[in-house]
């Protein structure tokens, strides 16, 4: 297992695709094939004031967490351009620590 | 100086590339946003794009259209040389052919001077776009260098912006009041001076995905982990609605009602700031008055919205400290829409969220964007020459820009004059904004001769233009971008051009060039900066090269300047209207000849004002709907972005897809008596039962180009199902938003 992760505030996450895109890009994918892809479930009700609306971005087996923007001392390219600012990089057990703090709905992913 | 901080120059190299900083604007398109950008270049090519992490607003964010900026500025589909056509032959895609631009120069040069002696230059008309920084140089390339003052935005009734700053001009005396996002300052949300929003009332608008006039959208979400709370109003599931203390899903069309209904309840229950209505507005005993006409359970009855909703929220609303307001495009695009517009700034006002840290703002400054050049008519008073001045006076004198329809009307008939000349800035009409458009396309070709400035062969260019100027990307060219176009100056960036592609020129280039063949006098600039620097930042005190080298600038901000004497032009505290207050009795739109308060009006075809028309069509249909991928009817041809948004899409509820037999997927058919489109249905259980949701300004780069194919325009044009001249008492507000269709399977 990997020693670093991306941990996901999904609370926030408005479904921009820009992790997506950015990503594409970076790996130069085709169409259809994704290195962190994002996934749509479609808004329901839950009950009359309250709606379950989320999008969540999930790394793929093509993931690398950006090995060498890290290594040029950058974040990886879904953690830099995320329009709400929702992901982060960084160990394992650091971002542990920092689920505690961001409380509900987020999500760590160690690809 | 409150200019940015960054650690690098605007060039330098890494890992092998030339690395540019720069700020987004348009082409390709997004509303002046300035998105903070790293361009990189190798051997002259821009290879990829990164979000600048110094970048006071954005910090690094960047939208997938901005990401995509390299397939779009290398896209086969591009046209980087200027093109003639023989006029004969419009509409056949294949007959144009590749010419210098002297030689395009001397063909516009030679017609200007032409219809200008045989006809007057009136006859030149100039017709813009939306939110592309080409619209800010309409005017200027009518006014300062064709001397015409027919400039034309072709949306019926002005439905885009135009109806909200004219409500604010007359109603607050100022450019429109934004939501504080501290985007005023270089710290942005630490500066001390700086108070988060307790709520924001969001009213008609998606910024998320729309990045409205400059406003970055995702700072909603940046408040949003701060604690700002929201009220949502919109007939559509939203990420600010599904994260909103209220959630209010009127009935499209029917939201004057409730906004009245909330003044309703913030006055009667008296909520509202003594002090501030005491001391800063006009009018208020009228005011009460008529808002009496609308207590919250005829609102509910009107708008299908629950009364106690109505009045929780005005409630919410009025408590927080400090509210802020922020109205969209749906105030527009609605012919009750300037009393809309008149209850959401009462709102602001007598809730104290005017000028105030975290309320809504006033921008301190213009620097000279939207209307530059109307001081360069000769002779002046060409300004009261404008189509449609007579029908339309409110519109066309406050907005400076001519009537849209009246336009159309002046296009067929050939009175009280013939239109000779079209100049397409950006502007893909029948595409994109225009109602009616098949009678606009018709009408466009009864022009001699039109010139298009542009990106890529758009339908309008195709059907109708004899000859095709390529304009550069923000990746090509030097330029500024500030937020609401400059109208409410807070924030200005830089941008710096990267690379060479063909032959394609910026428009100031463009303009300048014509302007010094035809009015050489009023042209003396040498470079794109030159002018700008002289032109658009002087008063500010400020030069291209210094938002280079500081990435970009904050104004100096004062709240209160009403109480400061910092408005007016006498110096005295006060709003720079007639009473010198903020008037919720309008004197202005009463004297223009509307009701000087607000009253609710039925949409024009609505299952109330028209039950028989409602029996064919008994849908309430909305267009407009925002995508991430595309700005307007920009971007199907990039790949990255078509992947991400395939298909032209209509949303509908589960219970109306029932009805009609739609499942989430089907290509459906939306009709009504004017037109029809074909889009894709999407079944959402947030969309409002009984309405529709659908996107706007598609057409498929991947077919025909040629009439009457015309890249499939006509067929996805969910603008032919929108009326001619269907507008409010002053001209402002066609029904985009508040149409009635019938829907089947294709």
């Amino acid at each position: 297992m990997s020693d670093y992760g991306l941990l996901i505030d999904y609370k926030y996450c408005t479904g921009c695709h820009s992790c997506e895109v950015a990503c594409k890009l970076r790996l130069n994918l085709p169409d259809g094939q994704y290195g962190i892809k994002l996934i749509d479930d479609k808004p329901w009700q839950i009950d009359e004031d309250t709606w379950e609306y989320k999008w969540l971005p999930v790394p793929t087996k093509l993931c690398d967490l950006c090995a060498d923007r890290i290594e040029a001392g950058k974040t990886p390219t879904c953690v830099l351009h995320c329009c709400a600012h929702v992901m982060e990089y960084g160990k394992v057990e650091d971002l542990a620590v920092r689920m505690k703090e961001l409380g509900s709905r987020t999500v760590l992913f160690v690809p | 100086m409150p200019f940015g901080k960054v650690s690098t120059p605007v060039q330098w190299e890494e890992d092998g590339y030339t690395v540019t900083r720069t700020n987004s604007w348009s082409a390709p398109g997004d509303h002046p946003t300035g998105a903070g950008m790293k361009l990189y270049v190798k051997d002259g090519i821009l290879e990829k794009v990164e979000g600048d992490p110094e970048h006071s607003i954005l910090k690094g964010a960047l939208p997938i259209r901005m990401l995509s900026l390299p397939e779009y500025v290398y896209n086969p589909d591009r046209v980087i040389y200027p093109m003639k056509r023989d006029p004969k032959k419009r509409g056949d895609n294949t007959a144009w052919e590749r010419i210098s631009w002297d030689e395009a120069y001397d063909m516009i040069v030679g017609k200007v001077k032409e219809y200008t002696e045989k006809f007057n230059s009136n006859s030149i008309i100039t017709f813009v776009g939306t939110g592309r920084e080409a619209g800010n140089w309409g005017p200027t390339i009518s006014c300062r260098v064709f001397n015409s003052p027919n400039i034309c935005y072709m949306q019926s009734g002005w439905s885009c912006y135009g109806p909200r700053m004219a409500v604010t001009s007359y109603v607050l005396g100022a450019p429109y009041p934004e939501v504080d996002y501290a985007a005023q300052f270089p710290d942005s949300y630490d500066d001390p001076r700086y108070t988060y929003p307790g709520c924001i009332l969001l009213w008609g608008k998606e910024p998320l995905k729309s990045n409205p006039d400059g406003f970055w959208g995702h700072s909603l979400v940046d408040m949003m982990k701060k604690g700002t709370k929201f009220i949502t109003v919109d007939p559509r599931l939203t990420f600010e609605a599904a994260n909103s203390e209220f959630w209010l899903q009127p009935r499209p069309g029917t939201d004057t009602a409730l906004a009245m209904a909330f003044l309703n309840v913030i006055i009667n229950e008296e909520l509202y700031d003594y002090d501030f209505v005491e001391n800063w507005t006009f009018g208020f005993e009228e005011f009460t008055k008529r808002i009496q006409d609308m207590p919250p359970a005829k609102a509910a009855e009107i708008c299908g919205v629950p009364e106690e909703k109505i009045i929780g929220a005005a409630r919410f609303f009025a408590k927080s400290k400090p509210g802020a307001v922020q109205w969209g495009l749906a105030i527009d695009q609605n012919p009750n829409g300037v009393q809309l517009g008149e209850c959401l700034i009462a709102i602001m006002a007598i809730c104290g969220c005017i000028d105030v840290p975290g309320g809504n703002v006033m921008g301190a400054i213009d620097i000279g964007g939207l209307g530059s050049g109307y001081s360069d008519l000769d002779p002046q008073d060409k300004i009261n020459e404008q189509i449609g001045v007579d029908e339309f006076p409110a519109l066309v004198r406050t907005l400076q820009f001519t009537d849209p329809d009246s336009v159309l009307d002046q296009l067929e008939s050939g009175a009280p004059f013939k239109l000779k000349m079209g100049f397409f800035t950006s502007a893909n009409a029948i595409a994109n904004p225009c109602n009616v458009p098949k009678r606009w396309e018709n009408a466009l070709n009864t022009l001699e001769f039109n010139v298009a400035t542009d990106i890529f062969i758009n339908p309008t260019i195709s059907a109708t233009c004899d000859l095709f100027l390529p304009v550069n990307t923000y990746a090509e060219r030097d330029m500024y971008v500030a937020t609401h176009y400059g109208a409410v100056g807070l924030w200005i960036g830089g941008i710096k051009k990267a690379i060479t592609v063909g032959e394609a020129k910026s428009d100031v280039e463009i303009l300048r060039t014509l302007g010094k063949k035809l009015r050489p006098e009023l042209w003396q600039y040498d470079t794109d900066v030159e002018y700008i620097n002289d032109q658009k930042l002087k008063t500010l005190g400020i030069t291209m090269e210094e938002l280079w080298e500081h990435g970009w600038w904050h104004v100096d901000y004062e709240y209160q300047k009403y109480a400061k004497g910092k408005l007016r032009a006498d110096g005295l505290p006060g709003f720079m209207t007639p009473t010198g207050k903020i008037e919720l009795y309008s004197t202005m739109i009463e004297a223009w000849g509307d009701d000087p308060m607000p009253y609710y009006k039925e949409p024009p075809t609505s299952p109330v004002s028209t039950p028989e028309y409602a029996a064919e069509y008994p849908l309430v249909l909305s267009t407009g709907a925002r995508t991430w991928s595309y700005f307007h009817s920009e971007g199907r041809m990039v790949p990255k972005l078509r992947e991400v948004e395939p298909n032209p899409l209509v949303d509908i509820n589960p219970k109306d897809a029932k009805k009609y037999g739609i499942i989430d997927g089907d290509w459906v058919w939306l009709e009504n008596s004017y037109g029809k489109c074909k889009m894709k249905a999407s079944v959402q259980p947030g969309q409002k039962e009984g309405a529709l949701a659908a996107q706007h300004g598609w057409w498929y780069p991947e077919r025909d180009a040629s009439a009457p194919e015309l890249f499939g325009v006509y067929e996805v044009n969910v603008n032919n199902l929108t009326p001619y001249k269907t507008v409010g008492v002053l001209g402002f507000g066609a029904p985009y938003k508040c149409l009635m269709c019938k829907i089947y399977k294709a």
